[in-house]
């Protein structure tokens, strides 16, 4: 590894404990990753000090052991987890700009969620730790739809995935795939390894999709997506043919289920986005690895296995909003609704940012959803909260990425279809979705 | 009963130490969270060929990471848990997978001399030198 003097100085310990521990950890990644370098980051979005009931469980006696000892500024969570330190250190502010992605509960419904009052009172406090050490307190996987939307070039290190390929990708930003102790360990110091995304020459092509059949709608675009990921794993996919309507609700849908079904973090759409106005441009002038053809047949296989966890026609639970929904989508949901109740065998969860949320309370749509009795909710998700209705058998989802992590996670059923057949299917309580 | 065979791979260190257990192989990418159960130690992802199978102890053989940047956070989680596995072996580097060998602090190697999901199967033995990038297979008796 190459250090600059900066990152020595954090290395010998001489900008405080806590920094020193965060660069170990740095240069024990970076090493792994074999990077030469690291690079400067003044954006950062993770999970710092947060925790869920084994973590908190888990440190409980180590934390409160060391607010005793040691006062509140000393955090074994943040220290012993964050950091993968040993030793307990004591936590200073972000250096940089650090923002909280989802996570807990939604503060005002959390008992919706079937969250307990020990559970959701840690949470609290885990937020005004974060809040307290100058971490923005976004609460959501969708970033750039509240206030945090980097610029073109921008260095970040980011998590969550179907952020992360939503900045690379639609917006340009460079970031890797990010985890929990890495961003924490930026948070302090301003550096991530400059590896893979970060580089140019890691950015371009190596397969190529053609579309080979109509791709317009965001359940159209998260199939397309959701193939994609399958298809190329974590490569980068350069993707040319007939699609329309590529704007960001249907990007964020794509992006999040080819970073569910693959390990995708970066693709190129010809003609769209930044860094693919030609497919030369896309590629590098590089030849593709290998091409696919996205046509008829293949739409069918995804949407047989995006469905292949249900059978029941009966549907218990509808939840929108992964990603978490942008005002549009909530618009639409509204409409889609048309000033109908929702069925009372079934519920409806929306799930949103805190800030899209106050936007739709101020537009009038968060009144007009809570009429036709849905609720929404803010800060996670069914599938990253583990929260259903009580006695939830079978779900319905307009998410590719929700459709892959619910069943597994909670063992129900789950059919995926347009957002239009998920709210159909909260009217009536039936699923009615078809075959495109 | 055949005499077992003794296979020398040679790759770069991930994460160091020496470590040797039973080998758990798959061709597939690996799921960190929604896709995992960190404290039982098993892959819970509905399609995967492992789903149910636990790693814990084994000499974790396999093509890369895959899924949720929470991918660190489950495997440091299966540590504290104690159902880690002891080491591993894999071929396609990202900073998942990266970072989730770090964490687990376990030995760890990559870009090996052959691909080790062609010479390894599971129920071998495989001991992991990673100070030395050496992977030794002793094949099970079959």
């Amino acid at each position: 590894m190459q250090l600059t003097r900066d990152e020595q100085e954090m290395l010998d310990g001489r900008k405080g404990k806590a920094t020193q521990k965060a660069m170990e950890l740095l240069v024990r990644y970076a090493e792994a990753l074999g990077a030469e370098r690291f690079v400067d980051t003044r954006n950062v979005a993770g999970v710092p000090g947060s925790a869920n009931p084994f973590l908190q469980n888990y440190y409980t006696d180590k934390s409160a052991e060391a607010h005793v000892k040691a006062g509140p500024a000393f955090d074994a969570i943040f220290s012993h987890f964050d950091l993968d330190s040993d030793e307990l250190v004591e936590v200073p502010s972000s250096s940089v700009p650090t923002y909280h992605l989802q996570g807990g509960a939604d503060p005002t419904a959390w008992q919706t969620l079937g969250v307990k009052v020990e559970v959701f009172r840690n949470y609290q406090e885990r937020e005004a730790f974060a809040a307290a050490h100058d971490v923005g307190i976004l609460k959501t996987c969708t970033p750039y739809l509240a206030g945090n939307v980097p610029s073109r070039g921008e260095h970040l290190a980011w998590m969550e995935s179907s952020a992360v390929i939503y900045a690379n990708s639609v917006l340009g930003a460079r970031t890797n795939t990010e985890g929990r102790e890495s961003t924490s360990a930026a948070m302090l110091t301003g550096k991530i390894p400059d590896w893979g995304l970060h580089q140019t020459e890691h950015r371009y092509g190596t397969h190529r999709i053609d579309v080979d059949v109509d791709v317009r709608s965001v359940m159209d675009w998260g199939m397309l997506g959701y193939y994609v990921g399958d298809m190329v794993q974590e490569r980068i996919p350069v993707v040319a043919g007939r699609y329309s309507d590529a704007e960001i609700v249907r990007l964020k849908h794509f992006g999040a289920a080819a970073s569910s079904s693959g390990g995708v973090e970066m693709y190129h759409i010809v003609g769209v986005t930044p860094e693919a106005d030609t497919l030369e441009t896309a590629f590098g002038s590089r030849m593709p690895i290998e091409t696919f053809r996205y046509g008829k047949d293949e739409r069918r296989r995804v949407y047989d296995r995006l469905n292949a966890n249900a059978s029941d026609p009966a549907v218990d639970f509808v939840m929108l909003g992964c990603p978490h929904a942008a005002i549009e989508q909530l618009r639409e949901a509204a409409r889609l609704l048309g000033g109908k109740k929702v069925s009372e065998n079934c519920a409806l969860w929306i799930f949103t940012s805190r800030a899209v949320k106050t936007q739709a309370h101020d537009e009038g749509i968060l009144e007009a959803l809570a009429n036709a009795g849905a609720v929404l909710l803010t800060d996670t998700c069914s599938a990253f909260a583990q929260a259903l209705p009580p006695g939830t058998k079978v779900a319905a989802l307009d998410s590719a990425k929700q459709v892959h992590y619910l069943p597994a996670i909670l063992g129900i059923q789950a059919w995926f279809g347009s957002t239009s057949d998920c709210i159909n299917a909260a009217l009536t309580g039936r699923w009615t979705g078809e075959h495109p | 009963m055949t005499v077992s065979t003794k296979i020398i791979l040679r790759g770069r260190r991930v994460c160091g130490g020496r470590a040797e257990g039973e080998a758990l192989v798959t061709r597939q990418t690996i799921p960190g969270w929604g896709g995992v159960d960190p404290v039982q130690g098993v892959i819970t992802e509905t399609q995967h060929e492992l789903r149910g199978v636990s790693f814990t102890d084994k000499v974790l053989v396999f093509r890369g990471a895959k899924g949720s940047s929470g991918w660190s956070a489950m495997y440091h989680t299966a540590r504290l848990a104690g159902t880690a596995p002891k080491g591993l072996v894999f071929n396609e580097m990202t900073t998942k997978v990266a970072l989730g060998a770090v964490v687990m602090r376990v030995p760890s190697i990559t870009d090996l001399d052959q691909n080790p999901l062609d010479v390894i199967e599971t129920g071998d033995w495989v001991i992991v030198d990673a100070d030395r990038g050496i992977v030794e297979v002793v094949k099970r008796a079959r």
